[in-house]
């Protein structure tokens, strides 16, 4: 071993002292050449036969020198030294090919690491500060096929009776209205278990984490962990924080801790700003107290496993205590299981909405590498051609098969390496590019980083590798075919060698022109699939409705004095000219945020056994569905009267009214929620509630005074719009009240837009690769027929010489470009019509194999490759046939 | 030399430490001569061997090699024996005579049982 390490230690010391070793043996070899003249002068030959004799006996001095080499140095790292330092030359000597190479792969490598970061960042590893995220996992509850949130009780039980797990921990989103200063801004926290930060192991900078005992008692605990941007940004990086009080939500929270920097909680899209223990649920929650109420579903849960759990078995546990509860607690539990989700699939962040895109994205940027690589390969065809000359002289010096295909893998490699860097770099500046693609939401921007670890570079280096075995690596094997004789003698004959060459790039281009196919057609359905979703009616009018929220629980308003507030900023607001109505409601379709939901017993419905009905509900105010432009199909609207002293009202939708009251008018019919009857006073159209792409789905309508709700949206039906709205809006709330702020004051269709934000990303970045991979497959196209012409110099003479003319010249080359084209296209569709189906999730009222997207990506095709062969053709009809038949 | 035997391999490291214990210091010419002296001139040595199973000794420190000047006043370098060769050569030797003694029992054995 000993000896191993110390004879490694000499071989690579030796790689520095190389000339000086040679010198030695040089003196050493001569030394012993004259030791033996000298013998055999002494054994009486003549000087002349005394050295001869000893050449002789001494053998070839060079492959001494050589054996002495091998054994003194690392041949294998010398040649390669070699090898690289030979790539870097040749480079140098033909900087156009060089730069054209690398600008192909730079793009398809940058856009693979790019899509690689996104999804560490996102899916994988999306909680940077946190040690050991591959042992985290996110916690639902389910109800039949649903999910659902998960209740404080349950977590309790389950966090007591798993073993298989370190932690169970508890973070859901909320926003408040943060007035630091003099400036008020919407900022998004998380209420959390008082074990969230030493369950991530997260240690704050200042202060310190939550005690275990403060997320006890209802609003017992007003303290808060800020994040380190908020420390830094609105509070001046104050090292006197701790012990300091911030007013959220009309509730004084003492400030106890900073989190670290690089710590943004646990919700994939947004960076949170404040932490608050669960006691402070009802603090920040619509709902009121639900820490002790087992049927109040609220929470979005994580849970860390024991190194060496694996999720089946970690699931099992977690069902069989969720069996445990159902028996135990059948009035709240019965039918509800827990559920367990690998992070990148966490269904209540945007991990889940981004999933389907990123998996897009990764098949898209892997088609994208394809085509540069075949560029590339193409390239070096072409230059293998022009170097045949020096291989075959390789070959004839006895250069080993093994020795030239390394050789050229290097050469791959060097380009590769040098395009990987500059894929790297542009996969860290579009690191936050996916926000850009998103909208801001009440001035606040999503955080969605790429994060570029040394998976995302281990990776990247794997697809450099692979991408220059992918592109180096055929045309070596076509070089190191070289036939030496054939090679010798067509050199002579000056005829140009290897039909087969040429089929080998065609080959190329025809992949080329397919996957490029396949990208255009999917770029085409996805682009169909958000202009249907946008165009498509939501159930209620997105044109002249403006929707924003005023705050009124991030400002402490009490249930009385919120009812006064909202009674007259609605006066207020319907005084405002250009204002024909306005309505509040406790949340608006398509918005962030879940309806309320409740189980309902109908009057003479008689479910089936294993059917207990649950639907999701809106609290509404008089003249909503007038304001959103809901129409109802029958019965009446809510009016003022319909407040807390009247009888219970409801309005259903006509999906409910058909699944329960099949055979009549619901109207004047009865219905119990939450032990209450309500009666039943008209039904209006279905429309969206939680996005575009869902199916009608039973809902109704209860009045926002007999299900109040101190936090609620301003719906305001009106033509001006959304800016001038707002300041007349920021002067009526600042008249009743300068401390509140006021949200965004959008239109219904930008609600809807931003719905679809995750279909517009990936429309944007498919459009864009899709874009890329057409000029890269252009580039081919161009390279290939440019160069058939230019080697069928003598054919196209000839023939011009028999008497062909320009045009039938032209249609000849732009035939042959267009010929590969449509063979391309032809094993493009067969591979798309396979492919898209893939699509499935971001794909809306849209068929797979939609016609429209089909024959645009054929067209554009056919004329991008017109183009492309239009200079090559026009050059052939410019061949002079005296000098083209004297060519060589 | 054509019917001279070619050096096995293996036993090359073994004839230089021996050549070098029994003659002390010695350059490479020296070295070859005498293993080939030694055999009554049966071996040929091929020296494009010879030097890297030399450079081989000297990375595992079995012999180190200086500069020196011969009888005849040419200069040349020498290899000599170093501690750790000399164990080496003694385990080397001791495993070779082991080797030797069980295919000597070896033959003679089989001759006439079988």
């Amino acid at each position: 071993m000993i000896d191993e390490v110390r004879q490694g230690f000499h071989r690579l010391r030796s790689l520095f002292r190389r000339a000086r070793q040679d010198r030695e043996l040089d003196a050493e070899m001569s030394a012993h050449l004259e030791l033996a003249i000298e013998e055999n002068l002494e054994r009486g030959l003549s000087p002349a036969e005394a050295r001869r004799q000893a050449l002789v006996r001494f053998g070839g001095p060079q492959q001494v020198k050589e054996s002495h080499r091998e054994a003194r140095g690392l041949p294998l790292l010398e040649t390669l030294l070699q090898d690289f330092r030979f790539a870097l030359r040749m480079l140098r000597r033909s900087p156009g090919f060089a730069l054209v190479a690398i600008f192909c792969l730079t793009l398809g490598i940058g856009a693979n690491a790019a899509v690689f970061s996104w999804m560490e960042g996102l899916l994988f590893r999306p909680y940077p500060a946190v040690a050991h995220q591959e042992r985290l996992l996110a916690l639902t509850g389910t109800a039949q096929a649903d999910r659902t949130a998960l209740s404080w009780p349950d977590f309790l039980d389950l966090q007591r009776n798993c073993k298989l797990f370190d932690a169970f921990f508890v973070s859901k989103i909320m926003g408040t209205t943060l007035s630091i200063g003099d400036r008020a801004q919407v900022a998004t926290g998380s209420i959390v278990s008082s074990n969230y930060f030493p369950a991530l192991g997260v240690h704050p900078i200042l202060g310190r984490a939550f005690e275990p005992n403060e997320d006890v008692g209802r609003g017992a605990h007003p303290v808060t962990v800020i994040s380190y941007q908020l420390w830094k940004e609105r509070f001046a990086g104050d090292p006197q924080i701790i012990g300091k009080t911030q007013r959220m939500n009309g509730v004084l929270h003492t400030i106890i801790g900073v989190a670290p920097e690089g710590f943004y909680g646990t919700f994939v899209g947004w960076a949170m700003k404040f932490w608050v223990p669960a006691s402070m649920e009802d603090t920040f929650e619509a709902g009121g107290y639900k820490l002790e109420d087992r049927g109040e579903r609220w929470i979005e849960a994580y849970g860390r496993l024991k190194p060496g759990v694996s999720l089946e078995q970690a699931q099992q546990e977690v069902s069989a205590v969720a069996k445990r509860l159902e028996t135990d607690y059948p009035a709240t539990n019965r039918g509800h299981g827990v559920k367990l989700w690998p992070l990148w699939q966490t269904p209540f962040n945007n991990a889940g909405t981004l999933l389907p895109t990123l998996g897009i994205m990764l098949v898209v940027v892997v088609f994208v590498l394809l085509i540069a690589c075949a560029n590339v390969g193409n390239l070096l065809l072409v230059r293998s051609f022009a170097r045949r000359h020096e291989i075959t002289v390789r070959v004839a010096v006895g250069a080993g098969r093994k020795r030239l295909l390394q050789q050229l893998f290097i050469e791959g490699l060097v380009l590769s390496a040098l395009a990987a860097t500059g894929g790297l770099l542009i996969a860290h500046w579009s690191s936050h590019l996916l926000v850009l693609l998103l909208p801001v939401r009440n001035g606040n921007a999503m955080h969605l980083p790429g994060e570029m670890d040394w998976r995302v570079m281990a990776l990247s280096a794997a697809v450099c590798l692979v991408s220059t075995l992918l592109f180096a690596l055929l045309p070596a094997m076509q070089t190191s075919k070289v036939d030496l004789a054939a090679t010798l003698r067509s050199e002579m004959a000056g005829v140009v060698h290897g039909r087969s060459k040429s089929w080998v790039r065609s080959g190329l281009v025809v992949v080329q022109v397919s996957l490029c196919f396949i990208l255009l057609v999917g770029a085409g359905l996805l682009l169909q699939s958000l202009e249907r979703i946008r165009s498509d009616s939501p159930g209620f009018s997105t044109q002249g409705t403006l929707v924003t929220a005023v705050n009124l629980s991030a400002s402490g308003y009490e249930v009385q004095r919120a009812k006064s507030f909202q009674d007259e900023l609605i006066d207020r607001v319907e005084r405002l000219p250009g204002v024909e109505s306005a309505a509040l409601a406790r949340l608006t379709p398509l918005g962030y945020g879940s309806f309320s939901s409740a189980p309902i017993v109908v009057d003479g419905y008689q479910p089936p056994p294993d059917e207990r009905p649950s639907l999701d509900y809106n609290q509404v105010g008089p003249g909503y569905f007038a304001t959103m432009g809901i129409p109802l199909g029958s019965g009446r609207e809510f009016t003022r009267a319909d407040n807390e002293t009247a009888a219970p009202v409801a309005i259903v939708n006509e999906t409910m009214a058909a699944r329960y009251w099949p055979d009549k008018n619901p109207i004047g019919e009865r219905l119990q929620v939450k032990d209450k009857w309500l009666r039943i006073v008209g039904v209006a159209k279905t429309s969206k509630y939680y996005s575009m792409r869902e199916m009608p789905k039973p809902f109704f309508y209860v009045p926002l005074r007999q299900n109040f709700s101190v936090g609620a949206a301003l719906n305001i039906r009106t033509k001006l719009r959304p800016q001038i709205m707002a300041g007349a809006l920021s002067r009526e709330l600042k008249a009743m009240d300068a401390n509140l702020a006021l949200y965004e004051v959008i239109s219904l269709q930008e609600q809807l837009d931003r719905s679809t934000s995750a279909q517009k990303v990936a429309v944007t970045l498919t459009g864009v690769l899709a874009g890329l991979a057409l000029v890269l497959a252009a580039i081919g196209l161009y390279g290939v027929m440019s160069y058939t012409v230019s080697q069928s110099t003598r054919e196209l003479g000839l023939r011009m010489a028999l008497g062909a003319r320009t045009p039938e010249l032209f249609r000849l080359v732009i035939s042959r470009g267009l010929a590969l084209t449509a063979g391309g296209i032809l094993l493009g569709a067969a591979g798309a019509l396979g492919l898209t189906r893939l699509l499935g999730y971001l794909l809306y009222k849209v068929s797979p194999r939609d016609p429209l997207a089909f024959g645009s990506a054929f067209l554009t095709l056919m004329v991008v490759s017109m183009i492309a062969c239009f200079l090559p053709a026009w050059r052939a009809t410019r061949v002079d046939p005296i000098v083209a038949l004297r060519y060589e | 030399m054509g019917d001279k035997a070619d050096v096995w391999q293996g036993t090359l490291a073994l004839m230089i430490l021996k050549t070098l214990e029994t003659l002390g210091p010695l350059h490479g010419y020296g070295i070859a001569r005498r293993i080939e002296q030694t055999s009554g001139d049966l071996l040929s040595l091929n020296y494009g061997t010879l030097y890297p199973a030399l450079l081989k000794l000297e990375q595992e420190g079995s012999i180190e090699s200086a500069w020196g000047v011969s009888d005849n006043n040419r200069k040349a370098k020498y290899y000599k024996l170093t501690s750790a060769g000399r164990r080496q050569l003694e385990r080397e030797a001791r495993d070779w005579r082991q080797a030797q003694a069980i295919l000597a029992k070896f033959l003679s054995a089989t001759e006439p049982s079988t």
